[in-house]
Protein backbone atom coordinates (compact mmCIF):
# COMPACT_ATOMS: atom_id res chain seq x y z
CA UNK A 1 0.00 0.00 0.00
CA UNK A 2 2.78 2.38 0.97
CA UNK A 3 4.80 1.90 -2.17
CA UNK A 4 1.70 2.29 -4.31
CA UNK A 5 0.69 5.55 -2.66
CA UNK A 6 4.23 6.81 -2.86
CA UNK A 7 4.39 6.07 -6.57
CA UNK A 8 0.92 7.38 -7.29
CA UNK A 9 0.80 10.50 -5.18
CA UNK A 10 3.12 12.63 -7.22
CA UNK A 11 1.70 15.65 -9.04
CA UNK A 12 1.59 13.50 -12.09
CA UNK A 13 -0.27 11.15 -14.41
CA UNK A 14 0.73 7.67 -13.34
CA UNK A 15 -0.06 4.46 -15.18
CA UNK A 16 0.50 1.14 -13.47
CA UNK A 17 1.28 -1.33 -16.20
CA UNK A 18 2.93 -4.65 -17.03
CA UNK A 19 5.62 -4.81 -19.67
CA UNK A 20 3.63 -7.35 -21.72
CA UNK A 21 0.31 -5.46 -21.47
CA UNK A 22 -0.71 -4.02 -24.83
CA UNK A 23 -3.84 -2.37 -23.45
CA UNK A 24 -1.62 -0.42 -21.06
CA UNK A 25 0.43 0.61 -24.07
CA UNK A 26 -2.76 1.81 -25.76
CA UNK A 27 -3.58 4.01 -22.77
CA UNK A 28 -0.14 5.63 -22.81
CA UNK A 29 -0.61 6.28 -26.55
CA UNK A 30 -3.91 8.01 -25.82
CA UNK A 31 -2.28 10.21 -23.18
CA UNK A 32 0.51 11.02 -25.61
CA UNK A 33 -2.06 12.12 -28.19
CA UNK A 34 -3.55 14.40 -25.56
CA UNK A 35 -0.17 15.95 -24.82
CA UNK A 36 0.49 14.16 -21.54
CA UNK A 37 3.65 12.25 -20.74
CA UNK A 38 2.56 9.68 -18.21
CA UNK A 39 4.83 8.01 -15.71
CA UNK A 40 4.63 4.28 -16.27
CA UNK A 41 5.39 1.74 -13.55
CA UNK A 42 5.82 -1.80 -14.83
CA UNK A 43 4.75 -3.73 -11.77
CA UNK A 44 5.99 -7.03 -13.21
CA UNK A 45 9.46 -5.58 -13.04
CA UNK A 46 8.99 -4.31 -9.49
CA UNK A 47 10.14 -6.59 -6.64
CA UNK A 48 7.04 -5.55 -4.69
CA UNK A 49 4.86 -6.01 -7.78
CA UNK A 50 2.60 -8.63 -6.22
CA UNK A 51 1.77 -6.33 -3.29
CA UNK A 52 0.97 -3.47 -5.63
CA UNK A 53 -1.22 -5.78 -7.69
CA UNK A 54 -3.16 -6.91 -4.62
CA UNK A 55 -3.66 -3.32 -3.49
CA UNK A 56 -4.95 -2.27 -6.90
CA UNK A 57 -7.45 -5.13 -6.86
CA UNK A 58 -8.54 -4.08 -3.36
CA UNK A 59 -9.04 -0.52 -4.59
CA UNK A 60 -11.65 -1.85 -6.98
CA UNK A 61 -9.79 -2.46 -10.23
CA UNK A 62 -11.09 -5.59 -11.96
CA UNK A 63 -7.86 -6.02 -13.82
CA UNK A 64 -4.85 -4.74 -11.91
CA UNK A 65 -3.45 -3.09 -15.00
CA UNK A 66 -3.77 -0.60 -16.47
CA UNK A 67 -4.52 1.48 -13.40
CA UNK A 68 -4.46 5.23 -13.93
CA UNK A 69 -3.87 7.85 -11.26
CA UNK A 70 -4.16 11.57 -11.97
CA UNK A 71 -2.87 13.97 -9.36
CA UNK A 72 -2.72 11.17 -6.81
CA UNK A 73 -6.34 10.09 -7.30
CA UNK A 74 -7.34 6.78 -8.85
CA UNK A 75 -9.27 7.42 -12.06
CA UNK A 76 -9.75 3.74 -12.83
CA UNK A 77 -8.88 1.37 -15.65
CA UNK A 78 -9.30 1.55 -19.44
CA UNK A 79 -13.11 1.61 -19.23
CA UNK A 80 -13.17 4.61 -16.94
CA UNK A 81 -10.60 6.56 -18.94
CA UNK A 82 -12.46 5.90 -22.23
CA UNK A 83 -15.85 6.85 -20.78
CA UNK A 84 -14.34 10.00 -19.31
CA UNK A 85 -12.76 10.92 -22.61
CA UNK A 86 -15.91 10.44 -24.66
CA UNK A 87 -17.97 12.43 -22.21
CA UNK A 88 -15.45 15.26 -22.44
CA UNK A 89 -14.19 14.98 -18.88
CA UNK A 90 -10.70 13.66 -19.48
CA UNK A 91 -9.05 16.67 -21.11
CA UNK A 92 -10.03 19.12 -18.33
CA UNK A 93 -8.63 16.63 -15.83
CA UNK A 94 -5.38 16.34 -17.74
CA UNK A 95 -4.98 20.06 -18.44
CA UNK A 96 -2.51 20.75 -15.63
CA UNK A 97 -0.29 17.94 -16.91
CA UNK A 98 -0.31 18.67 -20.60
CA UNK A 99 3.12 19.41 -22.01
CA UNK A 100 3.05 20.28 -25.67
CA UNK A 101 6.58 20.19 -27.04
CA UNK B 1 -25.03 -29.43 -101.20
CA UNK B 2 -24.23 -28.43 -104.77
CA UNK B 3 -20.62 -28.62 -105.76
CA UNK B 4 -18.84 -27.37 -108.87
CA UNK B 5 -18.33 -30.05 -111.54
CA UNK B 6 -14.51 -30.19 -111.56
CA UNK B 7 -13.08 -33.36 -110.17
CA UNK B 8 -10.69 -32.05 -107.62
CA UNK B 9 -12.88 -29.54 -105.96
CA UNK B 10 -15.71 -31.70 -104.65
CA UNK B 11 -13.44 -33.98 -102.65
CA UNK B 12 -11.62 -31.04 -101.15
CA UNK B 13 -14.82 -29.19 -100.46
CA UNK B 14 -16.29 -32.34 -99.00
CA UNK B 15 -13.22 -32.65 -96.86
CA UNK B 16 -13.27 -29.04 -95.70
CA UNK B 17 -16.95 -28.93 -94.82
CA UNK B 18 -16.88 -31.89 -92.51
CA UNK B 19 -14.57 -30.38 -89.90
CA UNK B 20 -16.88 -27.37 -89.54
CA UNK B 21 -19.70 -29.76 -88.82
CA UNK B 22 -17.55 -31.44 -86.22
CA UNK B 23 -16.68 -28.10 -84.64
CA UNK B 24 -20.40 -27.55 -84.26
CA UNK B 25 -20.60 -30.83 -82.40
CA UNK B 26 -17.77 -29.86 -80.11
CA UNK B 27 -19.59 -26.63 -79.35
CA UNK B 28 -22.41 -28.76 -78.00
CA UNK B 29 -20.02 -30.77 -75.87
CA UNK B 30 -18.60 -27.53 -74.49
CA UNK B 31 -22.00 -26.68 -73.13
CA UNK B 32 -22.39 -29.98 -71.33
CA UNK B 33 -19.78 -30.00 -68.62
CA UNK B 34 -20.24 -33.70 -67.99
CA UNK B 35 -17.81 -35.17 -70.50
CA UNK B 36 -14.80 -32.95 -70.88
CA UNK B 37 -12.57 -35.89 -71.79
CA UNK B 38 -14.75 -36.84 -74.72
CA UNK B 39 -14.90 -33.33 -76.10
CA UNK B 40 -11.16 -33.05 -75.64
CA UNK B 41 -10.58 -36.04 -77.91
CA UNK B 42 -13.04 -34.68 -80.44
CA UNK B 43 -11.16 -31.40 -80.37
CA UNK B 44 -7.87 -33.15 -81.03
CA UNK B 45 -9.43 -35.07 -83.90
CA UNK B 46 -10.90 -31.92 -85.33
CA UNK B 47 -7.67 -30.00 -85.02
CA UNK B 48 -5.66 -32.75 -86.72
CA UNK B 49 -8.22 -33.14 -89.44
CA UNK B 50 -8.24 -29.41 -90.09
CA UNK B 51 -4.50 -29.21 -90.10
CA UNK B 52 -4.30 -32.16 -92.53
CA UNK B 53 -7.00 -30.72 -94.71
CA UNK B 54 -5.43 -27.29 -94.96
CA UNK B 55 -2.05 -28.87 -95.69
CA UNK B 56 -3.27 -31.17 -98.44
CA UNK B 57 -5.43 -28.40 -99.83
CA UNK B 58 -2.51 -26.04 -100.08
CA UNK B 59 -0.43 -28.67 -101.87
CA UNK B 60 -3.10 -29.39 -104.37
CA UNK B 61 -4.02 -25.80 -104.77
CA UNK B 62 -1.67 -24.66 -107.54
CA UNK B 63 -2.66 -27.52 -109.90
CA UNK B 64 -6.26 -26.60 -110.70
CA UNK B 65 -5.46 -22.94 -111.21
CA UNK B 66 -2.98 -23.91 -113.91
CA UNK B 67 -5.16 -26.47 -115.63
CA UNK B 68 -8.49 -24.66 -115.49
CA UNK B 69 -8.68 -21.02 -116.35
CA UNK B 70 -11.60 -18.75 -115.60
CA UNK B 71 -13.94 -21.57 -114.74
CA UNK B 72 -11.65 -22.68 -111.98
CA UNK B 73 -10.69 -19.21 -110.69
CA UNK B 74 -14.12 -18.60 -109.14
CA UNK B 75 -14.26 -21.89 -107.22
CA UNK B 76 -10.55 -21.39 -106.50
CA UNK B 77 -11.34 -18.14 -104.67
CA UNK B 78 -14.21 -19.82 -102.91
CA UNK B 79 -11.92 -22.62 -101.84
CA UNK B 80 -9.36 -20.17 -100.56
CA UNK B 81 -12.03 -18.32 -98.62
CA UNK B 82 -13.45 -21.49 -97.18
CA UNK B 83 -10.03 -22.69 -96.14
CA UNK B 84 -9.29 -19.34 -94.51
CA UNK B 85 -12.63 -19.56 -92.71
CA UNK B 86 -11.81 -23.05 -91.59
CA UNK B 87 -8.44 -21.99 -90.31
CA UNK B 88 -10.10 -19.14 -88.46
CA UNK B 89 -12.74 -21.46 -87.05
CA UNK B 90 -10.06 -23.90 -85.97
CA UNK B 91 -8.12 -21.11 -84.27
CA UNK B 92 -11.21 -19.96 -82.41
CA UNK B 93 -11.96 -23.52 -81.49
CA UNK B 94 -8.51 -23.93 -80.00
CA UNK B 95 -8.94 -20.70 -78.02
CA UNK B 96 -12.32 -21.85 -76.70
CA UNK B 97 -10.80 -25.16 -75.72
CA UNK B 98 -8.02 -23.37 -73.86
CA UNK B 99 -10.47 -21.12 -72.04
CA UNK B 100 -12.63 -24.09 -71.13
CA UNK B 101 -9.71 -26.04 -69.74
CA UNK B 102 -8.57 -23.03 -67.72
CA UNK B 103 -12.06 -22.65 -66.30
CA UNK B 104 -12.07 -26.32 -65.34
CA UNK B 105 -8.72 -25.93 -63.64
CA UNK B 106 -9.76 -22.92 -61.57
CA UNK B 107 -13.03 -24.60 -60.61
CA UNK B 108 -11.08 -27.64 -59.49
CA UNK B 109 -8.81 -25.48 -57.33
CA UNK B 110 -11.82 -23.66 -55.88
CA UNK B 111 -13.46 -26.97 -55.07
CA UNK B 112 -10.34 -28.19 -53.31
CA UNK B 113 -10.17 -24.95 -51.31
CA UNK B 114 -13.85 -25.19 -50.33
CA UNK B 115 -13.43 -28.80 -49.24
CA UNK B 116 -10.47 -27.79 -47.09
CA UNK B 117 -12.41 -24.93 -45.49
CA UNK B 118 -15.36 -27.21 -44.86
CA UNK B 119 -13.11 -29.71 -43.14
CA UNK B 120 -11.59 -26.99 -40.97
CA UNK B 121 -14.97 -25.54 -40.07
CA UNK B 122 -16.21 -28.98 -39.06
CA UNK B 123 -13.12 -29.57 -36.97
CA UNK B 124 -13.70 -26.30 -35.18
CA UNK B 125 -17.26 -27.36 -34.60
CA UNK B 126 -18.68 -24.29 -36.27
CA UNK B 127 -21.56 -26.24 -37.68
CA UNK B 128 -22.87 -29.76 -37.98
CA UNK B 129 -22.16 -31.14 -41.44
CA UNK B 130 -25.21 -32.26 -43.39
CA UNK B 131 -26.13 -35.93 -43.80
CA UNK B 132 -23.77 -38.25 -45.60
CA UNK B 133 -20.69 -36.06 -45.62
CA UNK B 134 -20.65 -35.79 -41.83
CA UNK B 135 -20.61 -39.55 -41.44
CA UNK B 136 -18.11 -40.01 -44.22
CA UNK B 137 -15.63 -37.60 -42.63
CA UNK B 138 -16.08 -39.18 -39.23
CA UNK B 139 -17.37 -35.95 -37.75
CA UNK B 140 -18.67 -36.37 -34.22
CA UNK B 141 -21.32 -33.67 -34.49
CA UNK B 142 -20.12 -31.69 -31.48
CA UNK B 143 -20.64 -27.94 -31.94
CA UNK B 144 -18.93 -25.25 -29.87
CA UNK B 145 -21.77 -24.41 -27.45
CA UNK B 146 -20.78 -20.75 -26.96
CA UNK B 147 -20.83 -20.07 -30.67
CA UNK B 148 -24.00 -22.08 -31.29
CA UNK B 149 -25.80 -20.17 -28.57
CA UNK B 150 -24.56 -16.84 -29.91
CA UNK B 151 -25.67 -17.61 -33.47
CA UNK B 152 -29.12 -18.51 -32.27
CA UNK B 153 -29.35 -15.41 -30.12
CA UNK B 154 -28.04 -13.18 -32.89
CA UNK B 155 -30.67 -14.45 -35.29
CA UNK B 156 -33.30 -13.57 -32.73
CA UNK B 157 -31.59 -10.24 -32.08
CA UNK B 158 -31.85 -9.32 -35.78
CA UNK B 159 -35.56 -10.17 -35.80
CA UNK B 160 -36.17 -7.95 -32.79
CA UNK B 161 -34.02 -5.25 -34.40
CA UNK B 162 -36.13 -5.23 -37.55
CA UNK B 163 -39.30 -5.13 -35.50
CA UNK B 164 -37.96 -2.18 -33.49
CA UNK B 165 -37.03 -0.31 -36.67
CA UNK B 166 -40.62 -0.69 -37.81
CA UNK B 167 -41.80 0.67 -34.46
CA UNK B 168 -39.44 3.63 -34.78
CA UNK B 169 -40.75 4.42 -38.25
CA UNK B 170 -44.34 4.29 -37.04
CA UNK B 171 -43.57 6.32 -33.91
CA UNK B 172 -41.82 9.06 -35.88
CA UNK B 173 -44.69 9.36 -38.35
CA UNK B 174 -47.37 9.30 -35.70
CA UNK B 175 -47.85 12.21 -33.30
CA UNK B 176 -46.80 10.52 -30.09
CA UNK B 177 -45.56 12.34 -27.02
CA UNK B 178 -41.91 12.81 -26.27
CA UNK B 179 -42.21 10.58 -23.23
CA UNK B 180 -43.58 7.71 -25.31
CA UNK B 181 -40.93 8.31 -27.97
CA UNK B 182 -38.28 8.24 -25.26
CA UNK B 183 -39.37 4.73 -24.32
CA UNK B 184 -38.99 3.56 -27.92
CA UNK B 185 -35.52 5.14 -28.04
CA UNK B 186 -34.49 3.53 -24.74
CA UNK B 187 -35.60 0.14 -26.06
CA UNK B 188 -33.49 0.64 -29.14
CA UNK B 189 -30.43 1.61 -27.09
CA UNK B 190 -30.88 -1.31 -24.68
CA UNK B 191 -31.11 -3.62 -27.64
CA UNK B 192 -27.64 -2.58 -28.84
CA UNK B 193 -26.26 -2.93 -25.31
CA UNK B 194 -27.69 -6.44 -25.25
CA UNK B 195 -25.67 -7.25 -28.39
CA UNK B 196 -22.49 -6.02 -26.73
CA UNK B 197 -23.19 -8.29 -23.76
CA UNK B 198 -23.75 -11.26 -26.08
CA UNK B 199 -20.49 -10.50 -27.87
CA UNK B 200 -18.60 -10.27 -24.60
CA UNK B 201 -19.82 -13.74 -23.59
CA UNK B 202 -18.91 -15.40 -26.88
CA UNK B 203 -15.56 -13.57 -26.98
CA UNK B 204 -14.57 -15.48 -23.83
CA UNK B 205 -15.42 -18.74 -25.63
CA UNK B 206 -13.73 -17.87 -28.93
CA UNK B 207 -12.38 -14.37 -29.53
CA UNK B 208 -11.34 -15.20 -33.09
CA UNK B 209 -14.96 -15.92 -33.91
CA UNK B 210 -15.91 -12.39 -32.84
CA UNK B 211 -12.92 -10.85 -34.62
CA UNK B 212 -13.66 -12.69 -37.86
CA UNK B 213 -17.21 -11.39 -37.96
CA UNK B 214 -18.43 -14.71 -39.37
CA UNK B 215 -21.83 -13.99 -37.85
CA UNK B 216 -22.21 -10.84 -39.97
CA UNK B 217 -22.64 -10.32 -43.71
CA UNK B 218 -19.67 -9.75 -45.99
CA UNK B 219 -20.18 -6.01 -46.53
CA UNK B 220 -20.47 -5.48 -42.77
CA UNK B 221 -17.20 -7.39 -42.34
CA UNK B 222 -15.56 -5.07 -44.88
CA UNK B 223 -16.11 -2.15 -42.51
CA UNK B 224 -15.20 -4.09 -39.38
CA UNK B 225 -12.83 -2.66 -36.80
CA UNK B 226 -11.90 -4.93 -33.88
CA UNK B 227 -15.04 -7.02 -34.16
CA UNK B 228 -17.65 -4.37 -35.02
CA UNK B 229 -18.37 -0.98 -36.50
CA UNK B 230 -15.94 1.92 -36.04
CA UNK B 231 -17.57 4.52 -33.74
CA UNK B 232 -16.23 7.54 -35.64
CA UNK B 233 -17.58 6.10 -38.93
CA UNK B 234 -20.92 5.63 -37.24
CA UNK B 235 -20.93 9.29 -36.23
CA UNK B 236 -20.17 10.37 -39.79
CA UNK B 237 -23.16 8.40 -41.10
CA UNK B 238 -25.47 9.70 -38.36
CA UNK B 239 -24.58 13.39 -38.42
CA UNK B 240 -25.50 13.69 -42.08
CA UNK B 241 -28.99 12.38 -41.25
CA UNK B 242 -29.65 14.59 -38.24
CA UNK B 243 -29.99 18.08 -39.70
CA UNK B 244 -30.78 20.53 -38.32
CA UNK B 245 -28.50 20.47 -35.29
CA UNK B 246 -28.00 23.47 -33.05
CA UNK B 247 -24.58 25.08 -32.88
CA UNK B 248 -24.09 23.65 -29.41
CA UNK B 249 -24.96 20.18 -30.69
CA UNK B 250 -22.59 20.50 -33.65
CA UNK B 251 -19.83 21.53 -31.24
CA UNK B 252 -20.49 18.58 -28.93
CA UNK B 253 -20.73 16.08 -31.78
CA UNK B 254 -17.43 17.36 -33.17
CA UNK B 255 -15.76 16.87 -29.81
CA UNK B 256 -17.26 13.40 -29.53
CA UNK B 257 -16.01 12.49 -33.00
CA UNK B 258 -12.51 13.70 -32.15
CA UNK B 259 -12.46 11.80 -28.85
CA UNK B 260 -13.64 8.66 -30.66
CA UNK B 261 -10.91 8.97 -33.22
CA UNK B 262 -8.27 9.44 -30.54
CA UNK B 263 -9.53 6.43 -28.59
CA UNK B 264 -9.73 4.32 -31.76
CA UNK B 265 -6.20 5.34 -32.65
CA UNK B 266 -4.90 4.29 -29.25
CA UNK B 267 -6.67 0.92 -29.41
CA UNK B 268 -5.48 0.31 -32.99
CA UNK B 269 -1.89 0.95 -31.96
CA UNK B 270 -2.36 -1.35 -28.99
CA UNK B 271 -3.60 -4.05 -31.39
CA UNK B 272 -0.53 -3.57 -33.57
CA UNK B 273 1.67 -3.97 -30.51
CA UNK B 274 -0.23 -7.15 -29.66
CA UNK B 275 0.40 -8.51 -33.16
CA UNK B 276 4.10 -7.72 -32.86
CA UNK B 277 4.26 -9.36 -29.44
CA UNK B 278 2.51 -12.55 -30.53
CA UNK B 279 4.58 -12.75 -33.70
CA UNK B 280 7.85 -12.22 -31.84
CA UNK B 281 6.89 -14.84 -29.24
CA UNK B 282 5.89 -17.35 -31.89
CA UNK B 283 9.07 -16.82 -33.91
CA UNK B 284 11.40 -16.98 -30.91
CA UNK B 285 14.21 -19.46 -31.09
CA UNK B 286 15.07 -21.13 -34.37
CA UNK B 287 12.39 -21.76 -36.91
CA UNK B 288 12.79 -25.07 -38.68
CA UNK B 289 13.93 -27.21 -35.75
CA UNK B 290 10.56 -28.92 -35.57
CA UNK B 291 9.95 -28.57 -31.83
CA UNK B 292 8.11 -25.44 -30.89
CA UNK B 293 5.49 -26.10 -28.28
CA UNK B 294 6.85 -23.63 -25.69
CA UNK B 295 6.65 -20.79 -28.22
CA UNK B 296 3.11 -21.67 -29.18
CA UNK B 297 2.05 -21.94 -25.53
CA UNK B 298 3.57 -18.56 -24.71
CA UNK B 299 2.02 -16.96 -27.77
CA UNK B 300 -1.36 -18.26 -26.67
CA UNK B 301 -0.92 -16.55 -23.32
CA UNK B 302 -0.19 -13.26 -25.06
CA UNK B 303 -3.16 -13.72 -27.34
CA UNK B 304 -5.54 -13.73 -24.35
CA UNK B 305 -5.23 -9.93 -24.41
CA UNK B 306 -7.27 -9.93 -27.62
CA UNK B 307 -10.39 -10.50 -25.53
CA UNK B 308 -9.64 -7.26 -23.65
CA UNK B 309 -9.33 -5.34 -26.91
CA UNK B 310 -12.61 -6.65 -28.28
CA UNK B 311 -14.30 -5.71 -25.01
CA UNK B 312 -12.75 -2.24 -25.10
CA UNK B 313 -13.86 -1.70 -28.69
CA UNK B 314 -17.43 -2.68 -27.79
CA UNK B 315 -17.26 -0.44 -24.75
CA UNK B 316 -16.27 2.43 -27.04
CA UNK B 317 -19.27 1.67 -29.28
CA UNK B 318 -21.60 1.64 -26.31
CA UNK B 319 -20.22 4.90 -24.93
CA UNK B 320 -20.55 6.56 -28.33
CA UNK B 321 -24.22 5.60 -28.51
CA UNK B 322 -24.76 6.80 -24.93
CA UNK B 323 -23.12 10.14 -25.54
CA UNK B 324 -25.11 10.71 -28.72
CA UNK B 325 -28.33 10.05 -26.88
CA UNK B 326 -27.30 12.73 -24.35
CA UNK B 327 -26.44 15.30 -27.01
CA UNK B 328 -29.55 14.74 -29.17
CA UNK B 329 -33.21 15.47 -28.47
CA UNK B 330 -35.52 12.47 -28.15
CA UNK B 331 -36.82 12.97 -31.66
CA UNK B 332 -33.32 13.27 -33.10
CA UNK B 333 -32.21 10.17 -31.21
CA UNK B 334 -35.16 8.23 -32.66
CA UNK B 335 -34.25 9.38 -36.18
CA UNK B 336 -30.61 8.49 -35.47
CA UNK B 337 -31.45 4.97 -34.37
CA UNK B 338 -33.65 4.47 -37.41
CA UNK B 339 -30.91 5.81 -39.71
CA UNK B 340 -28.31 3.52 -38.14
CA UNK B 341 -30.59 0.48 -38.38
CA UNK B 342 -31.43 1.15 -41.99
CA UNK B 343 -27.78 1.75 -42.86
CA UNK B 344 -26.95 -1.70 -41.51
CA UNK B 345 -29.84 -3.17 -43.51
CA UNK B 346 -28.41 -1.59 -46.66
CA UNK B 347 -25.03 -3.15 -45.89
CA UNK B 348 -26.72 -6.53 -45.51
CA UNK B 349 -28.62 -6.08 -48.78
CA UNK B 350 -25.36 -5.12 -50.48
CA UNK B 351 -23.86 -8.39 -49.28
CA UNK B 352 -26.76 -10.40 -50.67
CA UNK B 353 -26.70 -8.57 -53.97
CA UNK B 354 -22.96 -9.07 -54.26
CA UNK B 355 -23.24 -12.79 -53.58
CA UNK B 356 -25.93 -13.33 -56.20
CA UNK B 357 -24.60 -10.96 -58.83
CA UNK B 358 -23.44 -12.96 -61.89
CA UNK B 359 -19.81 -12.52 -62.80
CA UNK B 360 -17.66 -13.34 -65.84
CA UNK B 361 -15.79 -16.64 -65.42
CA UNK B 362 -12.07 -16.20 -64.82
Amino acid sequence: MDKLMRLASGKDVVVFSKSSCCLCYAITILFQELGVTSTVHEIDQDPEGREIEKTLMRLGCNAPVPAIFVGGRLVGSTNEVMSLHLSGGLIPMLKPYQTWC
Amino acid sequence: MDFPSTQFVPSRIMGTYQPIHQIGMWGENFKSIGNPSISASVIVEVDNKLENESETASHEMPAPSCKHDQEASKPFDKIQRRLAQNREAARKSRLRKKAYVQQLESSRLKLMQLEKELEQAREQGLYIGGGLEAGHLGFSGAVSPGIAVFEMEYKHWMQVQNRQLGELRTALNAQISDIELRIVVENGMSHYFELFRMKSTVAKADVFYVMSGTWKTSAERFFSWIGGFRPSELLKVLVAQLDPLTDQQIFEVCNLKQSCQQAEDALSQGMEKLQETVSATLAAGQLGQGTYFPQVAMAMEKLEALVCFVNQADHLRQETLQQMSHILTTRQAARGLLALGEYIQRLQDLSTLWATHPREPA
